[in-house]
């Protein structure tokens, strides 16, 4: 098995594994939702026994999601070894990569709080983005072009990439945390059984409370991000900006999490409208790195894909 | 005011319905302008109108990045006049959108500059003292310390107030004060402050803003720029007239500009196997006014710092040097040209025009370059790969009157087909000469020949001098750092309140935190002060529980 085969290998079963488990920790949202409307009902028997022990479901989650970013750890550097460079200079390699931080940061998040509640979310993204790369991004490892030839490359991407990741997280977080309040609120669409684990979420201030700090350090990830890139076209391109689409629409993604930031203090924009702020501010980070990508003409063409 | 309010003038700025209702006045709605300026809620609208203001510059083709494609869209979208007199094809430099961004910066400044003098008296006065009821705030803890509370109390301080050179960075402001309870009794209440630094942060954060802004500005009133293709062997003097294209700032002085010498020795551009750019590099000889000539590289990512800028390899191609002569077998041009590159496989278009003729008429030369020539199935050529490896040029000849003579000034890449007939063929047919390297062919009708030379590089190089980039660099890491501390730093008050038993063996604590929810470490925090207020030395003991 060569290093290429590896790599793929590696991944596809990573992605296997986030799908098992997005299965599992649905089914452990559910047993602790099943748990608390039994202990609300008899308040009597025993109380907690159910939600403090850890069930099978979420033992099969976990263990699912660290052997598959430990499989996705391995395909990502088996690609840095194919390609000969860090694995940062086209489309599918970014999106390996950030998919990898965004578990990543869920799993530290889950070793000193419990967080399952994204951990469906997570297990989503991580599965459908190495899924997507796989199959449509996908492109035979090569060398540097001469434009990415430059210490800036470990500088620049790696740095976008874990901002990209933690955003992820981020909006996941907020986004169930609309979910949840939605459902408080008694909007009709949040009432529908598929929607009922989020109610293993905890109160929409703890949700924001941890969607703050992801964004926080997003946040400043995203400015430095910025900051590199902009030293980066000053060194490449003779100018630190010049409003190139990838340009725009990262002051564009900087601009809403500023907002983000702004809204939280707030009379009548914290909470709700702040998350959908942050939601969006993700939204726009997707389509920075897909529709521009793909479909923009600009400087950043290194999707490596024929348009 | 008098009680007789006069009729309502015919412009006014509060035309109230009812005569008698209190008026703002000018000032007043002065005032009230100023406050929604001022406003984070306007902020928030103005950033988010910015963000979606920029939207549309990255969408459709703009004139300051894409000229050539601003102009079709112009000329091929019926809605294209309309799109560019609104400014939306020039987004970044249309009025809305400074609009918004310097009403964003008013906004700003209008609420910082209260902001930092509010934050500057409060940082100057004591930390104020704990509420008389702790229990309703997080991490409420009671408990009993040995000694008296007095002593609890300078030990909190103590603690507090940190140790080593950096306790104003990481130290509590703190606060002892003896009091009467609500039940009458004595007790100590202390208070332990942090978070000063997050509003620094802050403050920093916004001030660098503008201080980006500025620097900004002050680098395009001074920044020049050019653009110049160079041959193999030719050599450039950075002034003005040398440039291609050349552009400066209003405040830029062009007179200050040195004179510096560029020679290009030669440039090496190496391929893959499938013809994939590996690396681009021109040798070059730098000469500075008074200075030995010095050899130097320009690479892609690694450009060459100069006096005052840094020059850049924007582009390269091949630059065909063909020889014409005309009728009477006088050379009546000779030289490169360079051609621009159309795809990755740089099959390149140039334009030859031959106005010195000594006899007959003005020759006009279209010419395609394939530097790997290939023949398609269907009999077209096609280049496969960007190196020489098998050149072959394809020539149309035009001849009649170039129209160089006007005045106006033409593109060197275009050849005016207005006073000029194409040269034809035996058959009838436009004639496409075919011709390699090393290759003479005569023209048709005695109109000359032309010789296919040599094929040397040339590179479009691309100067630069903006001396606002270490302002902008430096405004920009302080905001980083402003908005990194904004962030970070914790913002916390710790609370305690002792009181010395009825006995007098032991001191009663209670405690509490008052914290943002997202300050995880505020609970750890509190359990090392806890630990000091009940006699420890303030390590935290660990893996103990948050209590719920």
């Amino acid at each position: 098995m060569n290093v290429t085969t590896l790599s793929v290998m590696a991944l596809w079963t990573a992605a296997t594994l986030y799908a098992i488990a997005l299965v599992a920790y649905s089914a452990r949202l559910g047993q602790v939702v099943e748990a608390r409307s039994a202990k609300r009902d008899a308040s009597s028997t025993k109380p907690d026994a159910a939600s403090a022990t850890r069930s099978r479901a979420f033992g099969i989650g976990t263990s699912s999601m660290f052997v598959g970013a430990g499989l996705h750890l391995v395909g990502v550097v088996a690609r840095g070894i194919d390609a000969g460079h860090a694995p940062f200079s086209n489309m599918y390699e970014f999106a390996i990569a950030g998919s990898l931080v965004a578990v990543i940061v869920f799993l530290i998040l889950q070793r000193n709080r419990d967080v399952t509640y994204i951990a469906p979310g997570v297990a989503a993204v991580g599965a459908f983005v190495v899924v997507t790369a796989l199959r449509l991004w996908y492109v035979n490892a090569t060398g540097l072009r001469p434009a990415l030839d430059s210490y800036w490359l470990v500088i620049h991407v790696p740095i976008a990439v874990t901002a990209t990741g933690v955003f992820a997280v981020s909006g996941i977080a907020s986004a169930v945390q609309l979910v949840r309040d939605a459902r408080t609120r008694g909007v009709r669409w949040a009432q529908a059984r598929i929607v009922r684990p989020v109610e293993a979420a905890p109160a929409p201030e703890r949700l924001e409370a941890l969607a703050f700090r992801l964004n926080a350090w997003g946040f400043v990830l995203w400015t430095f991000t910025v900051m590199t890139g902009a030293m980066w076209a000053e060194h490449a391109w003779g100018r630190f900006w010049g409003w190139d689409p990838k340009e725009v629409w990262s002051f564009v993604i900087w601009i809403i999490y500023a907002a983000y930031l702004h809204a939280r203090t707030t009379q009548g924009w914290a909470g709700r409208r702040a998350a959908i702020l942050a939601v969006a501010g993700f939204v726009a980070i997707v389509l920075n790195f897909t529709v521009v990508n793909l479909f923009v003409q600009g400087l950043h063409s290194y999707s490596g894909l024929k348009a | 005011m008098s009680d007789q309010i006069p009729t309502p003038k015919r412009f006014s700025v509060d035309n109230y319905a009812y005569r008698a209702a209190p008026r703002l006045g000018v000032r007043g709605w002065l005032r009230w302008g100023w406050r929604q300026v001022t406003s984070m809620r306007l902020a928030l609208v103005l950033l988010l109108l910015l963000g979606l203001a920029a939207i549309p510059g990255s969408l459709l083709p703009q004139w300051p990045q894409n000229a050539a494609d601003a102009r079709a869209y112009v000329d091929s979208h019926a809605w294209g006049p309309l799109l560019d007199r609104l400014g939306l094809l020039d987004v970044f430099g249309s009025a809305w959108f400074t609009a918004i961004y310097v009403l964003l910066f008013v906004s700003l400044v209008g609420c910082i500059v209260p902001r930092a003098i509010a934050h500057g008296r409060a940082a100057r006065q004591r930390v104020s003292a704990p509420p008389h009821q702790l229990r309703r705030f997080a991490h409420h803890s009671v408990g009993e310390a040995d000694g008296t509370a007095a002593q609890a109390s300078a030990r909190l301080v103590t603690w507090g107030q940190g140790r080593g050179p950096l306790r104003w960075l990481t130290g509590y402001r703190t606060h002892s004060e003896e009091r009467t309870a609500r039940d009458g009794t004595a007790e100590v209440a202390v208070a332990l402050e942090m978070g000063a630094w997050r509003e620094w942060g802050n403050l920093l954060f916004h001030v660098s803003l503008v201080g980006v802004l500025f620097a900004l500005a002050f680098g395009s009133a001074y920044t020049y720029r050019g653009q110049a293709v160079l041959i193999e062997g030719a050599t450039f003097t950075n002034a003005v007239v040398d440039y291609d294209t050349y552009s400066a700032g209003r405040l830029y002085d062009a007179a200050s500009m040195e004179p510096f010498t560029l020679r290009l020795d030669s440039f090496d551009s190496v391929f893959d196997a499938t013809g994939a750019p590996v690396s681009f590099r021109a040798d070059v000889t730098l000469t500075v006014p008074g200075g030995t000539p010095t050899a130097r590289d320009i690479r892609v990512n690694h450009p060459l710092e100069v006096a005052d800028g840094k020059i850049y390899l924007q582009g390269n191609g091949y630059a065909p040097a063909l020889t014409v002569r005309d009728s009477d077998g006088n050379i009546a041009f000779s030289g490169p040209t360079p051609f621009l590159p159309q795809d990755g496989v740089y099959t390149s278009n140039g334009v030859i025009k031959v106005p010195d003729v000594t006899s007959g008429p003005q020759l006009g030369i279209v010419a395609t370059l394939y530097p790997t020539a290939a023949q398609a199935m269907d009999g077209t050529i096609a280049s496969v790969n960007p190196q020489l490896l098998n050149p072959v040029m394809l020539l149309t000849v035009y001849t009649g009157n170039l129209g160089l003579d006007d005045g106006v000034p033409q593109n060197v890449y275009q050849l005016d087909q207005t006073n000029l007939t194409q040269v034809l063929g035996d058959d009838g047919e436009a004639l496409v000469v075919d011709l390699q390297p090393g290759q003479t062919i005569t023209l048709p009708d005695g109109l000359g020949s032309i010789t296919w030379e040599d094929t040397p590089a040339f590179v479009a190089l691309d100067l630069r001098a903006d001396p606002s980039l270490p302002w902008v660099l430096l405004t920009a890491l302080a905001a980083l750092a402003g908005v990194g501390v904004s962030l970070f730093a914790p913002r916390r008050r710790l609370w305690f309140v002792l009181r010395d038993a009825p006995d007098g063996t032991h001191t009663l604590v209670e405690a509490a935190v008052l914290a943002p929810e997202h300050d995880e470490s505020a609970a750890r925090a509190l359990r090392r002060a806890w630990a000091v207020a009940l006699g420890g030395d303030g390590r935290d003991t660990g893996d103990q529980e948050e209590s719920p």
